[in-house]
């Protein structure tokens, strides 16, 4: 494989991984992308024709013209649906002007939903919040909504995000803060300071055993292990990972800390960059600047991806994937893979270009609490391409299982 | 247990017949409370408490509408505690929130509150501090009003509600913050799959683990390491109130918890619920009704046997109970009911209740009413977003601490509360509240404002509009005497009790001219809840989830009333 090739294939993981992070952030835009496009730019957007009498409700409910390619089916609706809503309120009359944008407030405007059979779907609802624009009508329509009025939020606006009406200029009038007024105000910034610090500032140390196991196969009896832990609060923090792996007679292979800086970048995805020391007793020690991803998939798979470019310019990649199965809440069957791959051929580290191996585990644990968690597994590893090779000219097999008795823990 | 009663104020020891005058109950107009370090015993067990004259709950404090109190507090503890008046109308400064009305108390300090009480009700206190709260540090409030009182009763007892961990607050905080899952013993397994316990298909799980979120996520902190508590006592215990056959009893209940939502029941006996949040309401009758952290319901009950009834505090997400008795004479007992099942979220729960039957029935691609099949179609289309920043108001900030933005949230006020949709029997909604008294202020609100109660589940983040307190956000401004309409959107799947210190709003429930008032209100997994507000209070006040760990996690904000006129003289 070429270098170029691998190249892409190396960064491919984490492309993928960043971007579901990017789909996180912005596939909520995907659906309303007609009803953004309309040309009435946002500041454009009047309010409904002049309130006849003293609206409580700022008007949230903006007009805007339904471009959406499936309104279609919608618009029967619109017809439809203010009848009912128009007897049931007496000031309807206002509200008209509301009611027809009715089917752009629908959220489902831009659903590929099946024609439904019952023509009114999808409608009724957009007949019970229009009309709730008008603060007054609201009350009218409480039969409708089971008892209480159904006021109308930011998900029935239209075209955009809805901007809400400021605080009148007398509401900003000083002091800033209240207590400064009767306190001193030295004593009274610095229990403020306490009072941010209290509510949302929480910072947190963790240290995550995730495999500390000895493993039995058709070669040596081995250990191994793989941890990570963190300092910081919920954005920033200071995230390091180690893994190695040795003979069970007490010889170490091989061993590798990472330090990061972690940044959460989305709901369930941090960004990670730093360095990584790899220790080898009968070989290279290598020291490698990495960046990846780390975070949980939809279907809650743990992920993590992350590429390494060493001081000689060896680019590695490493994509991990794991699950929990809860049998029970205390046992738990956790299947892993783990796929790792070279941009070159690095013969003093025995590795070829190309997908170099592949792990699949299987681990049975018991959570005698769930941070103390023995299990009993099977690993399988093969090495790949020309990694492979480097196995069988040592005369291993690139192909092994073993059994694995391990502790995952955590605190 | 004889360890346990000197710990216990005497209304709240087992076998008591009732607040009666000569109970020793602390009444104004001064009052000293000093609030200290204690042993609290429960279920065999010793544990460090916080507590208010060496008592767990709190001494009483009886006082009466129309009187002037003076409550001096003293902190005998190596750091700042404060007592913040849980719903009492006072001059901002002695609202008792440290870095908002008052520096707090300094060890070894004491603060007077002073003010001129100026309602009546069931009320309650605690700390505002750190998280003393969740450590014993609260006890209650019966204000009697200056003139007649509308409720008839023959006799009275306070039932606090609490929850009692032997881990530290700060612990818990950072499991949850590491492993948000950690107290849930109840998630939805392989097993409860095979054999139905579950009560979840395949497909309606594989709806919720694509969208990375646990159908059992009911209360972050549960019964795995809470003891419920009534008046101090866990369920061995068993506080036994008094009652002759034949009496009018008035059952002041008051959920101090720190964490834990409760649906109250008395098998055998109807309630009748007078107030709400200390506010009377047009009596309502119901055999089961849910207090969400810090709301107050004053019920009456008429128990016209000679046998005992089982008080029944069942966490919302049946991982346990709080059990006391009413009876006759003590040592007597009733059967306790078992904890019942599991509830699993439902498709309104994730923010989709607002999608009427019909528009619902139009996605149902499976069969009519199957709700995972119902649930499922939104999510396969990517139109039917679970996080659409067009679902919120451009103020809003759609970061890492929002996880979802509720597509359709259903105003649930007429709705069972969280896991009584199937009981078959009478439950309380919050469109049965309607004021007994008119609402004061007529006024049409003059402006309207949202406020989304926010989080991220797997990280343990919570917010009001995508921020938490600690990111230096706006305050909430309102122009004294303002008439402004709320409405909170919950983008999370977790019920929020959301309080708002110094005023009471009226939800808005359909009783026009009469919404019922209230100083917290629990907003519905996914709903939303609208109130109108009468900013009469000038100051700086807290609004905040009373849930303990969202409050200390970042749901919190502050209200500022200007201008100042008429305060802080």
């Amino acid at each position: 494989m070429s270098r170029a090739l691998f190249a892409a294939v190396a960064v491919l993981p984490l492309m993928l991984a960043a971007g579901s992070a990017l789909a996180q952030t912005h596939g909520g835009h995907a659906g309303h992308g007609a009803q953004a496009a309309p040309a009435c730019p946002p500041q454009a957007r009047s309010r409904p024709a002049p309130k006849p009498k003293p609206s409580a409700a700022t008007p949230r409910v903006t007009p805007r013209v339904a471009t959406d390619p499936h309104a279609g089916h919608d618009e029967r609706g619109a017809q439809a649906a203010p009848a009912p809503a128009a007897a049931a309120d007496p000031h309807a009359g206002h509200d008209m002007s509301g009611m027809q944008i009715a089917p752009a407030a629908d959220p489902h405007a831009g659903h590929s939903m099946a024609p439904a059979a019952d023509p009114h779907a999808g409608h009724d609802m957009s007949a019970m919040q229009t009309p709730a624009a008008d603060p007054h009508a609201g009350h009218d329509m409480s039969a409708m909504a089971g008892g209480a009025p159904n006021i109308p939020t930011s998900v029935d606006a239209v075209g955009g995000r809805m901007v809400e009406t400021p605080p009148p200029a007398a509401a900003r009038a000083a002091p800033a803060h209240a207590a400064d007024l009767l306190f001193d105000p030295a004593v009274m910034a610095a229990s403020r300071k306490q009072l941010l610090a209290e509510n949302g500032d929480v910072r947190t140390t963790a240290v995550l055993i995730d495999t500390l196991e000895a493993g039995f196969g058709d070669g040596e009896e081995g250990y191994s292990w793989s941890a990570q832990g963190w300092t910081g609060g919920d954005i920033n923090r200071f995230w390091w990972k180690t893994e190695g792996e040795g003979a069970l007679d007490g010889k170490l292979h091989e061993a590798e800390v990472q330090a990061l800086y972690s940044r959460a970048v989305a709901p369930f995805w941090d960004v990670q960059a730093g360095v990584r020391q790899a220790f080898r007793p009968d070989g290279d020690d290598t020291t490698h600047l990495t960046v990846g991803v780390q975070g949980v998939a939809p279907y809650w798979f743990e992920m993590s991806a992350a590429a390494f470019l060493s001081t000689e310019g060896d680019l590695t990649a490493r994509v991990e994937a794991e699950y929990d199965q809860r049998i029970t809440q205390k046992w738990i069957l956790q299947p892993a893979i783990e796929v790792a791959m070279s941009a070159s051929d690095i013969p003093e580290l025995e590795i070829g270009a190309g997908l170099t191996s592949v792990t699949a585990g299987l681990r049975l644990r018991y959570e005698i609490r769930k941070e103390f968690a023995p299990y009993v597994g099977v690993e399988w590893t093969r090495s790949l391409g020309d990694t492979a090779d480097y196995v069988q000219a040592r005369g291993l097999d690139p192909d092994a299982v073993r059994f694995v008795v391990g502790l995952k823990a955590w605190l | 247990m004889f360890g346990l009663q000197g710990l216990i104020p005497a209304w709240a020891q087992t076998g008591s017949p009732g607040l009666r005058a000569d109970l020793p109950t602390l009444t104004g107009p001064n009052i000293d409370l000093t609030v200290g370090h204690s042993n609290f015993t429960v279920g065999g067990r010793t544990g460090h408490a916080f507590t208010v004259n060496g008592m767990l709950p709190a001494p009483l404090l009886r006082m009466r509408e129309g009187q002037n109190v003076r409550l001096s507090v003293t902190n005998t503890l190596d750091e700042d505690t404060s007592i913040h008046w849980h719903g009492l109308l006072l001059p901002f400064q002695m609202d008792g929130v440290p870095g908002i009305s008052f520096p707090g108390i300094k060890p070894r300090e004491t603060f007077v509150y002073e003010f001129p009480i100026r309602q009546s009700g069931t009320y309650w206190y605690h700390s505002h501090s750190g998280m003393q709260e969740a450590m014993g540090h609260y006890g209650p409030i019966v204000i009697d009003p200056a003139g007649v009182d509308p409720v008839g009763y023959d006799r009275e007892h306070v039932l606090v509600l609490s929850d009692w961990s032997f881990m530290h607050p700060h612990e818990i905080l950072a499991k949850l913050k590491k492993s948000p899952g950690y107290f849930n013993m109840q998630k939805t397994t392989l097993a409860g799959l095979l054999d139905g316990s579950d009560g979840m298909d395949l497909a309606e799980r594989r709806m919720w683990a694509g969208m990375r979120m646990d159908p059992r996520d009911i209360l972050d902190v549960n019964g795995t390491t809470y003891t419920y508590l009534i008046n101090g006592h866990g369920p061995q215990e068993n506080w036994t109130g008094l009652f002759r056959p034949g009496e009018r009893v008035r059952l002041r209940v008051i959920n101090a918890s720190a964490m834990s939502i409760f649906n109250v029941r008395i098998p055998g006996l109807a309630m009748t619920i007078v107030q709400a949040d200390g506010e009377h309401v047009r009596p309502a009758e119901t055999d089961e009704f849910q207090i969400s952290v810090a709301e107050t319901y004053d019920v009456i009950v008429r128990p016209l046997e000679d046998r005992a009834y089982t008080i029944v505090s069942e966490a919302i997400d049946r991982s346990g109970m709080g059990r006391a008795t009413l009876a006759p004479r003590l040592g007597m007992t009733a059967e306790v009911p078992p904890l019942r099942k599991v509830p699993n979220l439902t498709m309104a729960d994730m923010g989709m209740g607002g999608m009427d039957h019909g528009s619902m029935a139009g996605m149902d691609h499976s069969a009519h009413g199957a709700a995972a099949g119902a649930a499922a179609a939104p999510m396969d289309h990517g139109a039917m977003s679970m996080r659409d920043p067009n679902n919120a108001p451009a103020d809003m900030a759609v970061g890492v601490g929002v996880d979802m933005i509720s597509p359709a949230p259903a105003n649930r006020l007429g709705e069972r509360p969280q896991g009584l949709q199937d009981v078959d029997h009478r439950v309380l909604v919050y469109t049965d509240l309607r004021s007994l008294e008119p609402n004061k202020d007529t006024r049409p609100p003059s402006r309207s404002m949202e406020i989304h109660l926010t989080g991220n589940m797997e990280r343990f983040m919570w917010g009001f509009d995508g921020r938490k307190f600690s990111e230096l956000v706006e305050p909430i401004r309102f122009e004294l005497n303002e008439r402004v309409r709320v409405t909170l959107v919950n983008d999370t799947m977790m019920a929020h009790p959301i309080h708002l210190h110094g005023h009471f709003f009226e939800l808005v429930n359909g009783h026009d001219g009469h919404q019922p008032l209230k100083h917290t209100v629990n907003v519905a997994p996914g709903s939303k809840v609208t109130f109108d507000l009468t900013a009469n209070a000038p100051g700086d006040w807290a609004f905040h989830c009373h849930l303990l760990m969202h409050m200390h996690a970042g749901m919190f904000n502050v209200v500022t009333v200007r201008p100042m006129e008429g305060a802080a003289r």
